[in-house]
Formats: C-alpha cells, sequence, structure tokens
C-alpha cells in the first residue's frame, strides 16, 4: 500500500464506511500452516503466523476457522499446535467457503461487513466474495501484515476486549446447556450461580460505559448518548452516580452489562441513564437492577423518578419500569428536578425489597459516599 | 353476518389461550388463580414477551396505568384486563 492508500483506508475506517473487523475466519492449508494436512501429519505453524493469532484476540477480534478438511483431524492438530482455543465456532469440513463465513457470521450475530476471510486460494476468496461482497478478504501473503492495517487496530483497547473470545466461548456452552435443559427458565438461572456485580465506574472503564450508553437500544430508557468526557466530569461529583453492572456465572464472565446514571437531590433519586445489554436480558438484569435501587432507595428515605423516552426499540424497558411500580402519579418530589422537554418521568414511593432468589447482587450502599461493595441481603 | 374476532372472546377461551402460551413458555402448568411472579424476578423479557402476547392475541392496546404488574400477575387478572379492554367493549 503506498502511503495515500494508507491514509484513504485509515480514513475509511474512521468515517465507518470500513467499519473495523469483528471477527477473522481463517484458511488452515497453506494459510494458517505451511503444507496440506493430509499430506503431512506434522504441519507446522511459524512464530510470526503465531503472534499475529495471539495479537488480534488480545485486540479483541475474534477468530474462526474454515477448511476443507476432516474436522476431528485438523481440530486435533490446532490442539495440538496449542492454538485451538483461540477460535470459536471452527467450521471444517467439505461445504462452500462463504455458507460457512455466513454461518459464523449469523451465529456472532455479525452484521458481514464486519467479518474478515484469508485464504491462500485464490478460487476460495472469489466464492466468498462473490456470494457475500462485504466480507473483506486477504491473501496467505497478508497474513503478516494484518495487525498494522487500520481495519484490524481499534483505536481503544477497552477492558474487556482482551477477554473478548473467552465470554463468546463461555456464552456458547451457557447456551447449549440452556437448550438441553427441561424444567423452567428461573430453575435454569438458579443452576448458574449468577453474580451481579454493581459498582462505582472506574475512568478505565468509561469508554466501555459509553458504549453501553450507545450500543444498548433495546434495554436503554432515554437513548441519550454520554461521550466519556461528560462521564468524567460525573465521577467526581458527590451528588452523581456513575454505576457499571457486571455477571458472571460459573461459565465465566459477561462482562460489563449494564449502566446506571443517577443524579441524588435529597429527597429524591434522579436515574437519568439505564441501559442493560441485550445479552443477559434473558437473566433478568434489568429487573433485579431495579429492585435493588428501588430497595436502596427506600433505605435512603427517599423517592425515585426514572427518565424514559420511549423509541421504536425500548418498550421493554417501560415495561420493566412500569412492572416495578414506576408510573405517572403525581408527587412533590417532582419539582426537585429541573424541566426536561420529551421526556417521561417515572416515578415510585419506594419500599424494602428482598434479594432475588436467582443470583447473588454485590453493590456499594448508594446513600454512603465511597461505601465498598457487599453481598445485598435483608436485613 | 360475521362478528368481529373480539366478540368470541370469553374469559374461558382467554384464559386458555394464556394458559397454553404460559405453558409453552415456562414448562409447567398455571391455575388461573396462580401468581406469576410469585417465585421471584420476572426478567424484563418475559414481562415483555407476556404484554406482546396479550396485545397481539387479543387485539388490545396495553399502555399507561394499564400496563402495571398487578394486571399481569395471574392468567384471571390479564383475562380480566383483556375483557376490559377489547374493542368494542361498551364499557372502555
Ligand atoms: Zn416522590
Amino acid at each position: 500500500m503506498t502511503q495515500a492508500e494508507e491514509r484513504a483506508a485509515t480514513a475509511a475506517v474512521a468515517t465507518g464506511e470500513q467499519p473495523l473487523i469483528k471477527c477473522l475466519v481463517w484458511d488452515l492449508d497453506n494459510t494458517l500452516w505451511g503444507g496440506t494436512l493430509l499430506e503431512d501429519e506434522n504441519v507446522e505453524v511459524t512464530e510470526a503466523v503465531r503472534q499475529v493469532i495471539i495479537e488480534l484476540d488480545a485486540r479483541g477480534i475474534l477468530q474462526s476457522v474454515s477448511s476443507r478438511n476432516d474436522h476431528d483431524h485438523a481440530w486435533a492438530r490446532l490442539e495440538a499446535l496449542g492454538l485451538a482455543e483461540y477460535f470459536v465456532l471452527p467450521r471444517i469440513g467439505w461445504g462452500r467457503k462463504s455458507d460457512a463465513v455466513r454461518a459464523i457470521a449469523d451465529e456472532l450475530n455479525f452484521a458481514t461487513k464486519t467479518m474478515a476471510f484469508v485464504d491462500d486460494l485464490p478460487s476460495e476468496r472469489a466464492e466468498v466474495a462473490h456470494h457475500l461482497p462485504d466480507v473483506r478478504c486477504y491473501t496467505a501473503e497478508q497474513v503478516l501484515e494484518l495487525l498494522g492495517l487500520p481495519e484490524f487496530t481499534p483505536a481503544v483497547v477497552t477492558v474487556d476486549a482482551r477477554r473478548r473470545r473467552e465470554m463468546y466461548q463461555a456464552g456458547f456452552r451457557r447456551k447449549a446447556e440452556r437448550e438441553e435443559w427441561q424444567g423452567p427458565d428461573e430453575d435454569f438461572l438458579r443452576t448458574l450461580d449468577l453474580v451481579m456485580r454493581i459498582g462505582r465506574a472506574r475512568e478505565e472503564e468509561l469508554v466501555r460505559v459509553e458504549e453501553l450508553t450507545l450500543r444498548t437500544s433495546q434495554m436503554n430508557a432515554s437513548g441519550v448518548h454520554y461521550p466519556v468526557d461528560t462521564l468524567r466530569s460525573l465521577l467526581s461529583t458527590e451528588r452523581d452516580e456513575v454505576l457499571v453492572v457486571s455477571l458472571t456465572d460459573r461459565f465465566g464472565p459477561h462482562g460489563p452489562i449494564g449502566v446506571m446514571l443517577i443524579e441524588k437531590f435529597a429527597l429524591v433519586w434522579h436515574v437519568k441513564l439505564l441501559a442493560t445489554s441485550c445479552r443477559v436480558v434473558s437473566f433478568g438484569v434489568g429487573a433485579v437492577l431495579l429492585r435493588w435501587l428501588t430497595d436502596s432507595a427506600a433505605r435512603a428515605g427517599v423517592h425515585l423518578i426514572a427518565d424514559f423516552v420511549r423509541t421504536d426499540r425500548n418498550r421493554m424497558m417501560e415495561v420493566a419500569y412500569r412492572f416495578a411500580g414506576f408510573g405517572d402519579h403525581d408527587c412533590a418530589c417532582r419539582s426537585a428536578l429541573p424541566a426536561a422537554d420529551g421526556v417521561q418521568r417515572l416515578h415510585l414511593t419506594p419500599a424494602r425489597q428482598e434479594p432475588p432468589s436467582t443470583m447473588r447482587v454485590l453493590a456499594p450502599e448508594l446513600r454512603v459516599r465511597g461505601s465498598v461493595e457487599a453481598t445485598w441481603a435483608t436485613s | 353476518m360475521t362478528e368481529p374476532a373480539s366478540a368470541e372472546l370469553t374469559v374461558e377461551t382467554i384464559e386458555e389461550k394464556l394458559q397454553k402460551f404460559l405453558e409453552s413458555r415456562t414448562k409447567q402448568t398455571w391455575d388461573p388463580d396462580a401468581d406469576l411472579f410469585k417465585l421471584g424476578v420476572v426478567s424484563s423479557l418475559f414481562a415483555m414477551e407476556l404484554v406482546v402476547f396479550v396485545e397481539s392475541t387479543f387485539g388490545v392496546f396495553v399502555e399507561g396505568p394499564d400496563l402495571v404488574l398487578d394486571n399481569f400477575r395471574t392468567v384471571r387478572s390479564m383475562s380480566a384486563l383483556v375483557m376490559r379492554l377489547r374493542p368494542g367493549d361498551p364499557g372502555a
């Protein structure tokens, strides 16, 4: 690439025409390893290629495999090479590679324009490009250049990017078990040993918080985007709380999955934003959060007012609020808040709540500045 | 003359449909008076599914003061809500 081409590519990535790659699908024979497995049992991976795989993984880019080979044979070789753990949803078999790439994208819920494919054979690249014109294709010679390309270089590597692949792998195991489960969902949740941690945001978590305010359209109560700078300014005030919610279970971490912004007035706490990730909505995360908040407010002796702005996608959030008891009723505490156009303000006079039976909740005492996290329990 | 579908709705047919839905969704059977929310916290997803099922199956729209947990707590409270909100109801 010339310097001008490189600048153009960077600009294209920056403007979103060429979005960052979220998953790279590897061919194996003569691409990932040298030679053909059918001809040589002991195909080897060069140290340089291994470093590419490890670094892409650290950047939070998922990697998968599409290879014409016997599945067990090829997977065993990847295991022997110590690389199998880096690949999710491998498609090793004899079908079309475009079908494999599409199936991997579907399963990950990624748009094909965020998928990449690397293969030494021009015919395979042409087949994928023909059926999936959005997928970016690379030659085997380009493997060692990938780390320098803008589409493989996120501007910021977030805290959880390094654990993204692990989270997806945990997610696949969890999903498989859930599909096999015969009893009621709630009983399944109890088998997961769910722990929800609500914590005051730290500086290094703000990028992820901003991301959550942008991307959680179904479970975002006000649809407001909070840039990192605004969030940072809230960290230092007495009155504002920026809370990050994360979830783990026996399969592993889900990472940060929710955010809540609260401004605390003397008689009322104003919930300016509540957003949770769609990935965990079936775990009852939103409902548990609202229940914990209600209990915290009851203990602090304050009312709650939550901002809600209807979009065509967030009705689930309204249902969550209203089922938690929030409503349109009048209350003197409403006058404590500055007026806001186009925002519905749902009000609740809170009462003490029992902790949920489906998960353990670790949270700070909101009315106490700087309080440490403790298990939410009845007392 | 054909009657609109909603005119054929009776408490019995509504409750039967609700029970079928709940059974498929929760893998257990529900008496009309059993409290769906008693066992713990119900996910927002399930709450949403319940609201959407009631609205789309019975042609009603539930919002504002009607969109409260008590109206969805039991099969019976949901059938009462539908009877009250269904189109053409003289009391609506
Ligand atoms: Zn009030």
